[in-house]
């Protein structure tokens, strides 16, 4: 197990997990999802989160994007334990700090590509005029210009995909949480994806944090992470990807 | 953000247009109902109160007997008045505006060879004062005619009708048994009481003619009195009572043998009994707007299931309990109030329509419109919270795994 300092000194902590444990479930039919994981990813970093299927690294990912409350231990984002917020604390750190991409694209059916972006920004109450400036700025960020009055059902899986990272990052948010964002998709589609999480990555500063199965697709990422039955097995620095 | 969330629960209403209409019908015929009801009752009220104002505002009506014991009829062991006691009433009371003696019986009217069985009504020009009755044709009676108890009448519209048909009465003679009689007016048509009887049927005379040459006798069945506009019928009522009482000569210990009725107290019963009709009526419209908002609270509780995905999706990326809360209230809250404003329109042509099937004035009140909408606004709060409460409380992670 390499426990080198893979964030580099110096470099922020924006994420600290110390500990952090969850439990499904209790006694003896208790399922110990994670058992104390000890992370830190640091601002502007790419991190891939690899492993089996129920080795806990969805478990995970839901609890550094604060959809889920750590049963023990402490999850620090930006030196503030998540684990002691209320919902709706965790709903504003969701709304103002974080951005999704999921597996299923999961965006709103029969709404078009510029009103599924604009939607985060409904929430932080951006103006109209704003709002809508900056969701054709994202759409096109991601090369969907021209796209936007689609609904998903008019869209490619490779598209949707795109709308839903241009959903992400309409809000400029510190850390995009990835949940398996090429899962779906063929390995050229795939590939177009990573570039563009990668580019947002190095071009914006954006800090990802992204599961994936698929080793091609985690040689983006600048550190991998394997958990194995509910503990990180191991870290590795990826050398290439610089 | 509120405008937003307005627009948005349309467009989900839109979307799913036929399912929406079929939730809303519950509140559109509940609102309907309760306007259309409150409507035509409202109607019915005034017609009841405009009927009982033709019988003549501030009209007190003093009887021989105790009491009220149907039309027409009083307690046989009392001595009826005499033109005296009217015009006693007339000198001594103060505030009135008219005091008219009347006598009656049952008749035939004869025409030709028209034939006709009616009343006959002994009085004075005051009776057409205090009743209301206005001349459509002729005149009144003079002074001296009715001093000398000459033979002239004026006929109700029925009476006129039925003997004359459509040629002109005036100055015609007509047979009342053996009187003949010159018609010298026609009345305007009152029409039906509300107890149901044709107030235009009965022909007028002078009530010394009625006395001398019909009846045989100097009875007055009763005497009329209204009162002056601002003077209280209470007091006028105690009035006569006293001044009747002195003299009929009844002792301190007796009881009245003769009552005196003050026509407002018929009034407020009526309209009172009418109230309570709309009332209830209304009442039972008012259940389908609850069976309105249980048919809403189902459908948002569908619509919070299949969407909940969409909720995962909005919690995911930032919205508070709050927001989805408030998205899944005002749709419901979207939905019942255009079902409101569709009921309002219903319900306003329903009651014009009912209105007229049923020969009551409309009488539009903006009151009813308004609370029925409120209303429904209400219905849409109150079962679209549950719904919206549990859209609010799912868990992102359930909801976004959902299928």
């Amino acid at each position: 197990m390499k426990t080198t300092a893979s964030w580099q000194t110096g470099q922020q902590a924006l994420i600290k997990l110390q500990g952090v444990a969850k439990v499904y479930g209790k006694g003896p039919a208790a399922m110990h999802a994670l058992r104390g994981i000890d992370l830190r990813i640091g601002q502007g970093e790419f991190v891939a989160v690899m492993g089996p299927s129920g080795s806990g690294k969805s478990t995970c990912m839901n609890i550094l994007g604060c959809l889920d409350t750590p049963s023990g231990g402490a999850y620090l984002f930006e030196g503030v334990d998540v684990s002691k917020l209320s919902r709706d604390q965790r709903a504003l750190l969701r709304r103002n700090y974080l951005g999704f991409v999921f597996q299923g694209y999961n965006l709103l059916n029969r709404t078009s590509a510029l009103e599924n972006v604009e939607l985060p920004l409904i929430y932080r109450a951006t103006p109209a005029g704003e709002r809508r400036a900056r969701a054709f700025q994202a759409l096109e960020a991601v090369g969907l210009k021209g796209w936007e009055t689609h609904t998903p059902s008019e869209l490619s899986g490779g598209q949707q995909q795109r709308v839903a990272i241009a959903r992400a990052i309409v809000t400029n948010p510190k850390v995009l949480l990835a949940d398996e964002p090429t899962g779906n998709l063929d390995s050229a589609r795939s590939r177009e994806i990573m570039e563009v999480l990668a580019a947002f990555n190095k071009e914006l500063g954006i800090t990802i944090a992204m599961v994936t199965h698929d080793g091609h697709m985690a040689a983006y990422a600048q550190r991998i992470v394997r958990f194995l039955d509910g503990v990180i097995e191991a870290e590795e620095q990826n050398g290439e990807v610089a | 953000m509120l405008w937003e969330t307005i627009l948005l629960a349309l467009r989900e209403i839109r979307r799913n247009i036929m399912r929406s209409s079929l939730t809303i019908l519950g509140i559109v015929i509940g609102v309907a109902a309760v306007i259309t009801m409150v409507t035509l009752g409202g109607g019915a009220t005034a017609k009841v109160t405009s009927d009982i104002a033709k019988l003549g505002t501030n009209l007190l009506l003093v009887r021989p007997g105790q009491g009220f014991r149907g039309p027409g009829r009083t307690r046989s062991t009392a001595d009826m008045f005499e033109v005296d006691d009217a015009e006693a009433i007339a000198r001594d009371i103060s505030g009135l505006t008219g005091v008219a003696p009347r006598a009656s019986q049952g008749i035939q009217a004869i025409y030709g060879n028209q034939n006709w069985s009616t009343t006959v009504t002994g009085s004075t020009n005051a009776y057409l004062q205090v009743r209301n009755w206005a001349l459509e044709n002729g005149r009144q009676f003079t002074d001296g005619e009715l001093r000398a108890g000459k033979a002239v009448c004026m006929l109700g519209a029925t009476v006129r009708k039925e003997l004359f048909g459509s040629q002109n009465p005036i100055n015609a003679m007509i047979r009342l048994e053996r009187l003949s009689c010159q018609v010298i007016g026609l009345l305007e048509s009152k029409g039906q009481s509300s107890f149901g009887t044709d107030q235009d049927d009965f022909v007028l005379i002078p009530l010394r003619t009625l006395q001398r040459r019909i009846a045989g006798n100097t009875d007055v069945s009763a005497i009329y009195v209204s009162a002056q506009d601002g003077v209280s019928t209470k007091k006028v009522e105690q009035d006569i009572e006293r001044l009747m009482r002195e003299r009929r000569h009844i002792s301190s210990a007796d009881e009245d043998d003769f009552h005196v009725r003050d026509m407002q107290e018929l009034v407020s019963t009526m309209t009172g009994t009418t109230r309570v009709l709309t009332g209830l009526l209304g009442a039972v419209a008012a259940v389908s707007l609850l069976v309105g908002g249980i048919g809403i609270m189902n459908i948002m509780l569908v619509s919070v299931t299949e969407r909940t995905r969409e909720i995962g999706i909005r919690l995911a990326i930032g919205a508070l309990e709050r927001d989805v809360l408030i998205q899944f209230l005002v749709e419901a809250v979207v939905l019942s109030s255009s079902g409101g404003l569709a009921g309002v329109l219903l319900g306003i042509v329903g009651a014009i329509v009912g209105a007229r099937v049923l020969g009551v004035p409309f009488v539009f009140d903006p009151g009813i419109v308004v609370i029925s909408f409120a209303v429904s606004g209400a219905v849409g709060v109150i079962f679209g919270y549950f719904p919206a409460r549990r859209a609010g409380q799912l868990d992102p992670i359930e909801a976004l795994r959902h299928e």
